[in-house]
């Protein structure tokens, strides 16, 4: 303060610095308070269950590259099913959307329903029902369908509500340079429909990779079927149930990251609001 | 629909008549608008306005906040479609049938009204995941077919009008309003309309750059553009208009030449409202100009590459 009043131009400067430093001081604090908690829980963690489990190495030196293999069948179907859900959306959304009594009594039957019911009972339904009408397919393309209509339901409400979103002087704007419906729709709704929905579709994928274990009940042999089939012979399912976990959280973590990263590239120089 | 009651034309003076006028002796309107009703459920917007615009008029819809002249603007494109009228922009002709359901053809003899005339907001509505310059090649592209290489011909030569040649290839959100506002008349002008209907496009605008697009909009006046302007900008409606339409009420109470209808007013309420009008601008602005921006104390004045009218 002192220092303040005698020299105000040559303080003012140092002054600045000086608080620069100060707020560099505590985030950088911050961050170490925040990665130490992040580790002490951690160690606490895995403390507790080597106290708890007993690690066979021999068995999870054989175990682990059987699970791992799982990885393939679980991105497999992930990504096909998040595939099919988003096109079911995108049908679901317009119907939900549109004037036609119809088609928006079909789509508002479809979300209902698939959101009503649990994910587990579907797979199951799908799993057991198809046959009976007599189409029989593997467990594989039963469980993505099942996946996929299911997360199709939830998207619908959020492509819903990304169409909803944009403004209605976009849509005043296309209609009097004299685009049609269907031009507006094209090029001036979806694409900003499209950015407004990203993190959701990001979070569901995220969400799915999780759910997909979920088709192990009818045997697609992803991660968590690999896990229980390797362990139960033995008695040994604590050890390789964990090892699937580190599996979910390792992929979840990497697909955080990359999510992250493609939002933040959307985001460039147009997100501002108007 | 019965064909309502429009107000008379009659005691309006043809403008083809008026000496030093640009607009050409003979020339059939661009724009007519016979008795146009607007409710909105039981309120009653729009009461039997008409208006008649000939090639090169500048006409400026003024009247206070609630008057029903922003309605009036977008029932002429039916992005408001009127409760009983008919509007003929250039050769394509409509009639408000708010209640039948509407044919394919009834939308597509609307989508040519709109081709005829293109609208600039008051709230820009820019295409945010659009550059500046696939912003003003848009429609040209995908409502006209243009190749892409003839709509970017096109629209630099608009972008170079308004002053924003330099920004193409910028997006909207790194823009000023005034700057946005001029690249949505770029974007109005690279369809070519018959008339360009502007909707309070300076209200939204923060007071320093109300200027650059109030300039663009002049030239576009002087250099004889089919214009209806709905504003509260007197300055301009006195300058650029050749003739003024006075709304209140749902009605068009008077209607001339500026220098009839904003100085020598006939009507009694538009005397009234043009005292309180220019009253309350007189009192922030000083003598008759609304708007005026000083350097000295606006922090965007850097942003006024174009220098004001009025300055």
């Amino acid at each position: 303060m002192a220092t303040a009043t005698t020299a105000p131009q040559a303080t003012s400067a140092e002054l600045g610095s000086r608080i620069e430093d100060a707020e560099r001081h505590r985030r950088v604090r911050w961050r170490v308070v925040f990665v130490t908690v992040w580790i002490v829980i951690l160690v606490a963690l895995v403390t507790f269950v080597a106290g708890t489990v007993r690690l066979d190495t021999t068995f999870l030196n054989k175990s682990v590259p059987f699970i791992l293999a799982g990885v393939t069948i679980t991105l497999l179907v992930s990504f096909a099913s998040i595939a099919i859900a988003i096109v079911l959306a995108i049908l679901g959304a317009l119907g939900r959307l549109s004037r036609n009594p119809v088609l928006n009594a079909i789509a508002s039957f479809y979300v209902s329903f698939f959101r009503g019911t649990p994910l587990l009972l579907q797979i199951l339904f799908l799993y057991l029902g198809l046959p009976q009408a007599g189409i029989v397919l593997p467990a594989l393309p039963t469980g993505i369908l099942a996946l996929g209509f299911n997360y199709g339901a939830y998207m619908t409400e959020i492509f819903r509500a990304g169409i909803q979103a944009v403004p209605n002087g976009q849509t005043e704007a296309a209609y009097s340079l004299g685009m049609t419906d269907r031009t507006t729709f094209r090029r001036v709704i979806v694409p900003q429909a499209f950015r407004i929905v990203t993190p959701a579709i990001g979070n569901d994928f995220i969400a799915m990779l999780k759910d997909s274990s979920l088709v192990s009940v009818i045997g697609v042999q992803e991660i968590l079927w690999r896990a229980q089939t390797i362990g139960r012979p033995t008695f040994q399912s604590m050890q390789t149930i964990l090892v699937a976990a580190m599996v979910y959280w390792v992929l979840t973590i990497l697909f955080s990251i990359l999510q992250h990263r493609l939002e933040r590239r959307m985001a460039i120089g147009d997100r501002r609001p108007a | 629909m019965s064909a309502a009651p429009a107000v008379a034309d009659s005691d309006e003076i043809d403008p083809r008549e008026v000496p030093g006028s640009l607009v050409p002796t003979g020339a059939p309107p661009v724009v007519r608008a016979v008795g146009i009703h607007k409710f909105f459920g039981a309120s009653h917007v729009l009461r039997g306005c008409s208006m008649t615009v000939y090639p090169r008029e500048t006409i400026t819809i003024l009247g206070r906040s609630g008057s029903g002249k922003s309605t009036f603007l977008r029932c002429l494109n039916f992005l408001e479609e009127p409760s009983a009228g008919t509007v003929m922009i250039d050769d394509v002709q409509v009639a408000a049938s708010p209640i039948r359901r509407h044919s394919r053809a009834d939308l597509e003899r609307v989508r040519q009204l709109r081709l005829r005339a293109s609208m600039v907001f008051q709230e820009f509505n820019l295409f945010p995941h659009l550059s500046v310059l696939g912003n003003v090649t848009e429609a040209p592209v995908h409502v006209k077919g243009l190749a892409r290489a003839q709509a970017v011909e096109i629209g630099e030569r608009y972008l170079e009008k308004v002053g924003l040649i330099d920004k193409r290839d910028e997006y909207p959100a790194r823009l000023s309003g005034g700057q946005r506002q001029r690249v949505a008349i770029a974007r109005a002008l690279a369809m070519e309309p018959r008339v360009l209907l502007f909707d309070e496009p300076t209200s939204a605008l923060d007071p320093s750059l109300v200027g650059e697009v109030l300039k663009v909009m002049e030239e576009l006046a002087h250099e004889g553009r089919t214009m209806i302007v709905v504003t509260h900008e007197m300055q301009f409606a006195r300058e650029a208009a050749d003739r003024v339409y006075h709304l209140e009420q749902g009605e068009f109470l008077e209607i001339g030449p500026p220098e009839q209808v904003i100085e020598h007013p006939r009507d009694e309420r538009t005397r009234v409202f043009l005292a309180r009008f220019l009253g309350s601008a007189h009192l922030h602005a000083g003598a008759g100009a609304v708007h005026v921006p000083d350097p000295m104390i606006t922090p965007h004045a850097h942003e006024l590459d174009v220098p004001h009218p009025h300055g």
